[in-house]
């Protein structure tokens, strides 16, 4: 790729949002190098607010059962506030080409990396909810440069990581319409944009959904899908004939009794939890940490323990909030629920079922997942599943915890696709 | 009451406030310092509460509000502490100058406190000073629900409304009252119910402004999601539409029933506890249309909601940083909400038009067959005490006028 490049166009991501810098360019379809320089006042800001946090009483009871509890995210803002190196993180971003482009009203920040394979296949992979490129970082150099990661040549990726609208340094949607469907014809456009024209999608929650739909409306140059979170089972309740389906419904019943409300909260009331995301750094980590059963013990094991799961280090944790935290983005993230619970009520109210993926789809299902997708339904949901696997280790936040397998499952999926 | 017992375990401490200038120097501070979101993307409250509401409340509460106002609301009358089942409890307690007056236990509920039945204190205990006859006056006790405002935080599981309705008892019988009823909205109309499940001695019935009716057919096919069963009378269908609507507003309710603890910043960001206080619907919004209205009302001549009002509440909860102990009374209950719970003592009933559902008079008498007041009240809604103090006055000295009478039975048990 040879973007454009210009110097001016910098951009310092600050406290309130992600606006970029001065524009010197007539056409804001241009791509614009971007990276990433916080102030140190918005660093100091966020330490003394960690250090004034005024805590709730203790949970009531020993375990999860009332949400995240106390001494964990006490622990997370000690560290938080005492030992993290923001400045760490952000070297890590501007090691890589970062960009900023407008795409339907809304400026996109990306990550784009080349293959120095020439062959290698162009990849755009989305993060998830509470994710953010952070997620993806340390799949980039097996993804792009496997011959140094226990992988061929052959196996290289152009790699292509956008921020949701409303997430990290994209901007944040000031209209409605940004749902899922939306941001996948986003992506086709980023995609077309930096003139790739055969490429494959890869993503997880939120991006699983975004990745989906990209199957489902079959931009030209798409040659293939691969997910690591079925979303379609939450359009209706998938069999239940096999043992391995009745213990996937039983996860997926337990989550939507008692592990769901994150989910029903910012589907219908994002500003009304947003006030405090963007005011209470405890109240953001706290949120952010409340997502799955699985990520949750093995997070607060990292800071309460001092035992990350794989890669899922206490660092690693708080890059990503401190990322929502840095770019004011916890109202702007939640509220990307409410528009795809906007978009999922009048699909439903259509009668119309989506149209099929009709390109190969493959599918990894990661053990601590939410809910352990069978091989059954995975084949029910998509009828082009060309790929299906099983792997051993990881959770919902596959890419982030465990890179190299993810990346082995990516590169698998996608090789009968080059 | 004017006595302090000295059996420590069943002491009754009076009580006073007194917040600190430091503290609320701090929560200016605070508020002042507020980090806000981007704008809502919609023109309506459709997202939660909108950014230009909680500005403007928030630049008031930091610049122009004065706590010591209700503090000084609250120190004109007597307030106690006493330890009930471990846990101390805080109550207004206020004697009617009226000898034959009858004792009456009043229930706040969520997100209220004792502060949202201040305006129903002297209507009750002086009726003849407020339209009344010196029949109708009460002795009033209104509590702090454990985990609410000056009452203890629970520190261990267990307090839900049946542990509250036994407290309440206990209060009722430590202060003397051989003979009382009790009142209650939201989480208060729970607990008034479950005093009239347990039939704690003395109790001689209860009124409730948010009264349990749904018949247990017609709730299942509610809480799945609806339509009203086919074939009911008009009231009855109305009930069922408003009852589904209910339902769809109550995602806060169902976040504290599962996640209480996780809400971190309702005890570390003023705003943030502010926004998730006034996220509560009525029947005519969410947030509340009572509630929403009064944020524009800094003065009211009629004892109308007032803006000010809002905010002592709100500040309460901020001062005894009682959020997330508050919220854990969702986390807590895991009963029905709006089903007919079998209540066997006389029950008066009424009916707001803001409150969540119009209770039918043919439900109520079914749920509640001792029904001893149906009333249907012109104004007012899920805040009645607060809305309409006069009315709700009215209500409740009409709903206990018949229990007052030397011919009503004992109460059984």
């Amino acid at each position: 790729m040879s973007a454009p490049t210009d110097p001016t166009s910098r951009t310092t991501g600050t406290t309130a949002t992600a606006v970029p810098g001065p524009r010197t360019e007539a056409d804001p379809t241009a791509l614009r190098p971007f990276e990433v320089h916080v102030p140190e006042e918005d660093l100091a800001d966020l330490r003394r607010r960690l250090a004034a946090t005024r805590w709730p009483s203790r949970e009531l009871v020993a375990d999860r059962s009332q949400g995240v509890q106390l001494a964990a995210v006490q622990e997370l803002c000690r560290y938080w506030a005492t030992d993290h190196d923001w400045r760490a993180c952000e070297a890590r971003l501007n090691a890589l080409p970062q960009f900023l482009t407008e795409i339907d009203g809304v400026d996109v920040h990306f990550l784009h990396v080349r293959s120095r394979h020439p062959d290698a296949l162009p990849l755009v992979m989305t993060h998830g909810w509470p994710g953010s490129v952070v997620e993806l970082l340390d799949s980039v150099g097996p993804l792009t440069d496997p011959t140094a990661h226990g992988g061929r040549a052959e196996d290289a990726f152009h790699l292509v990581l956008p921020s949701l609208p409303g997430y990290g340094f994209s901007a944040e949607p000031a209209e409605l319409g940004w749902d899922s469907g939306r941001v996948a014809r986003a992506w086709a456009e980023l995609m077309d944009r930096l003139g790739y024209t055969r490429y494959v999608a890869q993503g997880g929650d939120v991006g699983a959904a975004v990745t989906d739909l990209m199957g489902r409306q079959a931009p030209e140059g798409l040659l293939g899908i691969h997910v690591n979170l079925l979303v379609t089972v939450l359009g209706g309740p998938p069999p239940g004939d096999t043992e391995q389906e009745r213990a996937a419904l039983e996860q997926l019943a337990t989550f939507q009794q008692s592990g769901f409300g994150y989910f029903l909260e910012m589907a219908t009331r994002p500003q009304t939890i947003g006030y405090a995301l963007l005011d209470s750094p405890a109240a953001l980590a706290a949120w952010m940490c409340d997502h799955d059963t699985d990520s949750y013990h093995k997070i607060a094991r990292a800071f309460v323990d001092g035992q990350p799961a794989g890669n899922l280090t206490r660092d690693h944790v708080l890059d990503n909030i401190t990322l929502y935290w840095l770019t004011g983005t916890g109202a702007s993230a939640a509220r990307s629920y409410w528009e795809d619970g906007g978009a999922r009520a009048a699909a439903a109210a259509s009668g119309q079922p989506p149209p099929p993926v009709a390109v190969p789809v493959g599918f990894t299902t990661f053990p601590g997942e939410i809910w352990r997708t069978p091989r059954s339904w995975a084949e029910q949901s998509y009828p082009t599943l060309s790929y299906f696997h099983e792997v051993d280790r990881g959770g919902h936040f596959a890419a982030w915890e465990e890179p190299e397998l993810f990346a082995a499952e990516v590169r698998a999926a996608f090789r009968p696709l080059r | 009451m004017t006595a302090v017992e000295h059996d420590t375990g069943r002491a009754i401490r009076p009580f006073h406030v007194d917040v600190p200038d430091e503290v609320l120097a701090e929560m200016r501070r605070r508020i002042a310092g507020t980090v806000w979101p981007e704008r809502e993307t919609v023109p309506d409250a459709s997202q939660g509460v909108p950014l230009a509401t909680m500005q403007e409340l928030a630049h008031h509460w930091a610049t122009g509000y004065d706590w010591r106002a209700c503090e000084a609301r609250l120190n004109a009358l007597p307030q106690f502490v006493t330890e009930i089942d471990g846990l101390d409890i805080h109550f207004v307690h206020v004697r009617s100058p009226h000898d034959g007056a009858l004792p009456l236990v009043v229930n706040h509920g969520w997100p209220g406190s004792v502060i949202e039945q201040l305006k129903i204190v002297e209507p009750l205990t002086d009726p003849t000073a407020h339209g009344g006859s010196a029949s109708d006056a009460f002795h009033v006790v209104i509590p702090s629900m454990p985990g609410y405002g000056f009452s203890g935080k629970p520190t261990s599981p267990g307090w839900g409304p049946e542990r509250m309705a036994r407290a309440w008892a206990a209060l009722m019988e430590r202060l003397g009252y051989t003979r009382y009823v009790a009142q209650g909205g939201d989480w208060g109309a729970f607990v008034v119910d479950q005093m009239g499940l347990q039939e704690p001695a003395g109790l001689l019935g209860i009124h409730t402004n948010m009264p349990a009716t749904v018949p247990a057919d017609v709730d299942r096919v509610l809480l799945a999601g609806g339509p009203p069963p086919p074939g009911l009378p008009a009231e009855e269908h109305r009930a069922c539409e408003q009852l589904l609507r209910t339902y769809r507003q109550v995602e806060y309710a169902r976040y504290m029933a599962a996640r209480p603890q996780t809400l971190y910043g309702i005890a570390d960001s003023p705003v943030g506890l502010a926004a998730w206080l006034l996220d509560h619907n009525d029947a005519d919004g969410q947030p509340a249309a009572a509630v929403a209205s009064a944020l524009h009302r800094t003065t009211s001549a009629s004892g109308q909601l007032t803006r000010d009002e809002v905010l002592d509440n709100i500040t309460l909860y901020w001062l005894t940083n009682t959020g997330v102990s508050a919220s854990r009374l969702y986390w807590e209950y895991r009963g029905g909400f709006f089903d007919a719970k079998g209540v066997a003592v006389p029950v008066a009933v009424s009916v707001f038009p803001g409150e969540q559902y119009q209770a039918p008079r043919s439900w109520a008498e079914q749920a509640y067959p001792r029904l001893v007041h149906y009333g249907q009240v012109e104004r007012g809604g899920h805040f009645a005490a607060w809305e309409e103090p006069q009315l709700l006055s009215q209500e409740i000295r009409a709903g206990f006028r018949s229990l007052r009478e030397p011919r009503v039975p004992e109460p059984r048990g």
